[in-house]
């Protein structure tokens, strides 16, 4: 974003109220969208009633693209299972697949604290390259800025990426419908979790590693066989499937209704939930998505999912109802059910 | 105040008698078993950690004995209807029951 | 999860609920308190409302160490951080609770030094890796944790690490169940008693409320089966017409409490006179202060406390909710001005707070509510 923006004229009612920026703005869940919906969107969106998604989609020269951008903020840099540089590749084509595109160039901003180890950026820009060359996606350009020492927490990244739409695969909350299935991927929880043990401040330890990777494969081999009957797709990470699908649920104002014993999860991320009191839907995942489907194509779709490589774990965790209307309700096999909100600010561990 | 969680001692600190590494679920974190000093846990006991202290040992057999009165709920109920569709009740007493769940 | 998920059995659960519908007196209306915050947590978790009768009503009690905790003493510790140039530690729980100037995360943005941990043993080790940082342990808690902070002291003291100190706001239950007895708006049938607490101070603390007013209490386990079963046991004491206190979570908590930690608490701690109770006002002797043997680890004595006093908003009915005198939607800021995300009472702080708990798990279920659900897939 680089200055001037051409809404000029009439004043947008800025509905931000918050008197500074505090860390949950940048946690995914509400207070992030009070930001984006209540300063952003009003400044900068022109207001075209679109509802926020992952990726923007542009026509040039009747030829349909998706455009998204991202930025990458991770402590510690290096993790079991990656690193800021592959979340950087596998996020921005993962908002670009969940949108119906396939990524085809990416341009890369590097943001360096003063001090930084070259050795610790080259990581970095190899562990780029390599995840760029799985995913199938060029980098074709970049910036990059140094700032003083104590700022930057070793390096930001941002990326910018666009991707040519998949033709019959249309993403929008509006279409969905009651009697839609959710499906998901594979478990959840395993980045969220690896990062604040990697982070050291609890002592804990397990043997858990980020999920990150790129998920187009998946997507076009779900679009392969059921695309007419996918609905919406949406990658969640920061703020976990519970927030995902509270902006669907809010979006398309219909209820989502999760049977707990079907959501797949990993028995160390289950574990380390329980010690530290956080639910698993409010972690962040970096390399799963999740897809609503009409129920005619559900079967199709997971089998095709299932078939595929890195798929073998995907499952239906629930379906579209009208009601609880705007908002996931998770059941269980004996009749509990409970409601389960989008996230404030980051999860936070809790004692009582 | 509340939350607490079981895990199995999977190893006692060599350098220090207080501490030992507990797992839950594959997750391991060292907890102080100072709590524990009256009869203090060996490796394999299973103990309930709250913020990374042990607080009491978890007694296996309670626990089975826990779930054998669980299982029995009901049954005392159902012989009851077998015998009283035989026309016989042990009481005599006519009993009210509240709507069951559907 | 070993322990954990035998108590979640589906079959088990739905066979407790159908004993519970036989028990149940239909021409009664059982009033049943849950004394601690963790035990209103699970109830909301489980969803364990949907699968008891309607005449069963649950009301939460005082036992959420977050929720009873003054404002002033936030903004207390706060300041020690800020002014003295402290590290405030403190566990999450606390990290949104407002205080008068903000939350400690708030305080954070702002400059001070806030970390999160999950184990007073980890504050005490921050402090063994920064001997040019003050560590201060903002402690909360009932007895259940009240002696983790005391074996931390008892540590901190026999290897002589100086910078390090405790914040004390831990308090004790039995003068909380004491207040809601005592309120004459309150009547109760019977408490499903405080599960790790009493791993503590064992179960005979209780007896005076079977003998003295004639009321079932059963304390009882975390899991869906736990809290079923001592709803079984509870709805049998007072079909018989009888009043004693059982022990339901018998594979964790003996009888007669835990002699090591009583021990550490008695070492470590001594009780205040009064302590304030947000929501309750003054209790006697209700509260936990560190003993002269460890002033030198007692932030209070070793930092100019400001000693502020907050009073709530009247508008905010927390103290009457609090007393289960109130159910959170009565209270006329539930859900406008007060809301989890910007909580105006401690009661909707606190994730098991009885106002959080209803907010996120039940308020928008109960407009339009989804009945049985047989198959998702």
């Amino acid at each position: 974003m680089n200055g001037k923006f051409a809404v000029e004229g009439e004043r947008t009612a800025i509905r931000f109220r918050d008197p500074q920026i505090e860390m949950a703005h940048g946690a995914g869940g509400k207070a992030s969208r009070r930001l984006v919906e209540g300063l952003f969107a009003p400044l900068l969106f022109q207001n075209t009633g679109e509802f926020l998604g992952d990726a923007a989609r542009i026509r040039i020269d009747g030829a349909a693209f998706a455009i998204t951008t991202d930025s990458f903020v991770v402590r510690p840099l290096r993790f079991p299972g990656g690193s800021i540089g592959e979340l950087a590749v596998n996020g921005t084509m993962n908002d670009l697949a969940v949108s119906g595109a396939q990524g085809q160039a990416m341009v890369v901003t590097f943001v360096l604290e003063e001090g930084l180890p070259t050795t610790v950026l080259e990581a970095e820009v190899r562990a780029m390259a390599a995840a760029a060359d799985r995913a199938g996606v060029a980098i074709v350009g970049g910036d990059t800025k140094v700032v003083e020492r104590g700022k930057a927490d070793g390096m930001y990244i941002t990326t910018t990426g666009i991707g040519r739409i998949m033709p019959q695969v249309t993403v929008d909350a509006r279409s969905v419908r009651a009697g839609d299935k959710v499906l998901l991927s594979g478990p959840i929880g395993d980045h969220g979790i690896t990062i604040l043990l990697a982070r050291g401040e609890l002592d804990l330890e397990a043997n858990l590693a980020s999920d990150t990777r790129c998920i187009l494969s998946l997507v076009e081999a779900m679009a392969g066989e059921a695309a007419p009957g996918v609905r919406w797709m949406r990658d969640p990470t920061r703020g976990g499937v519970a927030t995902t699908l509270n902006e669907l649920a809010r979006d398309s104002g219909l209820g989502i209704v999760l049977l707990e014993e079907e959501i797949p999860m990993r028995d160390e991320v289950r574990g380390a939930c329980e010690l530290l009191g956080l639910d698993a839907l409010h972690i962040a995942n970096e390399g799963q998505f999740l897809g609503v489907v009409a129920p005619e194509y559900a079967d199709a779709a997971l089998n095709a999912l299932n078939q595929a490589e890195g798929g073998e774990e995907a499952c239906v965790i629930g379906e579209v109802r009208h009601e609880p209307a705007g908002a996931v309700l998770v059941t269980t096999r004996y009749g509990g059910s409970r409601i389960v909100d989008m996230l404030v600010g980051d999860p936070l561990p809790r004692i009582c | 105040m509340c939350l607490a969680i079981p895990g199995k001692i999977v190893e006692l600190d060599r350098d220090a008698a207080h501490l030992g590494t507990v797992e839950v679920a594959g997750v391991r974190r060292k907890v102080d078993l100072g709590l524990l000093q009256d009869d203090m846990p060996v490796a394999g006991d299973w103990v309930l950690i709250h913020v990374g202290f042990a607080m009491t040992k978890i007694s296996e057999q309670d626990a089975v004995e826990q779930m054998n009165l669980l299982q029995m709920l009901g049954e005392a109920e159902q012989a009851m209807q077998e015998v009283r569709g035989y026309g016989v009740d042990e009481s005599g007493e006519h009993r009210q029951e509240n709507p069951r769940p559907s | 999860m070993r322990y954990v998920d035998e108590f979640r059995d589906p079959e088990l659960i739905t066979k407790a609920s159908e004993e519970i519908y036989r028990l149940a007196d239909p021409d009664r209306h059982y009033r049943i308190m849950e004394v601690c915050g963790g035990h209103t947590h699970a109830i909301y978790r489980f969803g364990l409302k949907d699968v008891l009768p309607s005449n069963i009503e649950l009301i939460h009690g005082p036992g959420c160490p977050v929720c009873v905790l003054p404002m002033g003493r936030i903004d207390d510790g706060l300041a020690v951080a800020k002014n003295s140039d402290v590290v405030f530690a403190a566990f999450g729980d606390m990290m949104r609770v407002p205080g008068t100037h903000g939350s400690p995360f708030e305080h954070k943005a702002r400059g001070t030094d806030v970390r999160i941990v999950y184990s007073p043993a980890d504050a005490l080790q921050i402090a063994r890796k920064n001997p040019g940082k003050h560590v201060m342990f903002f402690a909360i808690g009932f007895e259940t944790t009240a002696p983790s902070t005391a074996l931390t002291l008892m540590r901190a003291k026999a290897e002589g690490i100086k910078n390090f100190s405790i914040f004390c706001n831990h308090v004790t239950i039995i003068p909380a169940i004491r207040a809601i007895l005592d309120s004459p708006d309150m009547r109760l049938d019977g408490f499903i008693g405080p599960g790790h607490v009493s791993t503590v101070i064992g179960c005979r603390p209780y007896e005076w409320i079977a003998r003295n007013e004639g009321k079932p209490v059963v304390t009882s386990g975390f899991e869906p089966l736990d809290l079923l079963q001592s709803l079984v046991m509870l709805l049998r004491q007072l079909r018989a017409g009888e009043a004693r206190v059982e022990n339901q979570y018998k594979r964790v908590v003996p009888w007669e409490g835990n002699r090591a930690a009583l021990k550490a608490m008695a070492e470590v701690f001594q009780l205040r006179p009064y302590f304030e109770w947000r929501g309750l006002g003054f209790i006697s002797q209700s509260a936990l202060k560190i003993r002269d043997e460890y002033a030198e680890w007692d932030a209070e004595q070793r930092f100019p406390i400001p000693g502020t006093r907050v009073t709530d908003p009247k508008a905010a009915q927390c103290g009457e909710v609090l007393k289960g005198v109130l159910k959170p939607a009565q209270c006329k800021l539930f859900g406008k001005e007060c809301t989890p995300e910007r909580p105006i009472g401690a009661l909707m702080v606190s994730s098991e707070g009885s106002c959080a708990a209803y907010y996120n798990y039940e308020h928008r279920k109960a407009a339009a509510m989804v009945t049985s659900i047989s198959s998702v897939a």
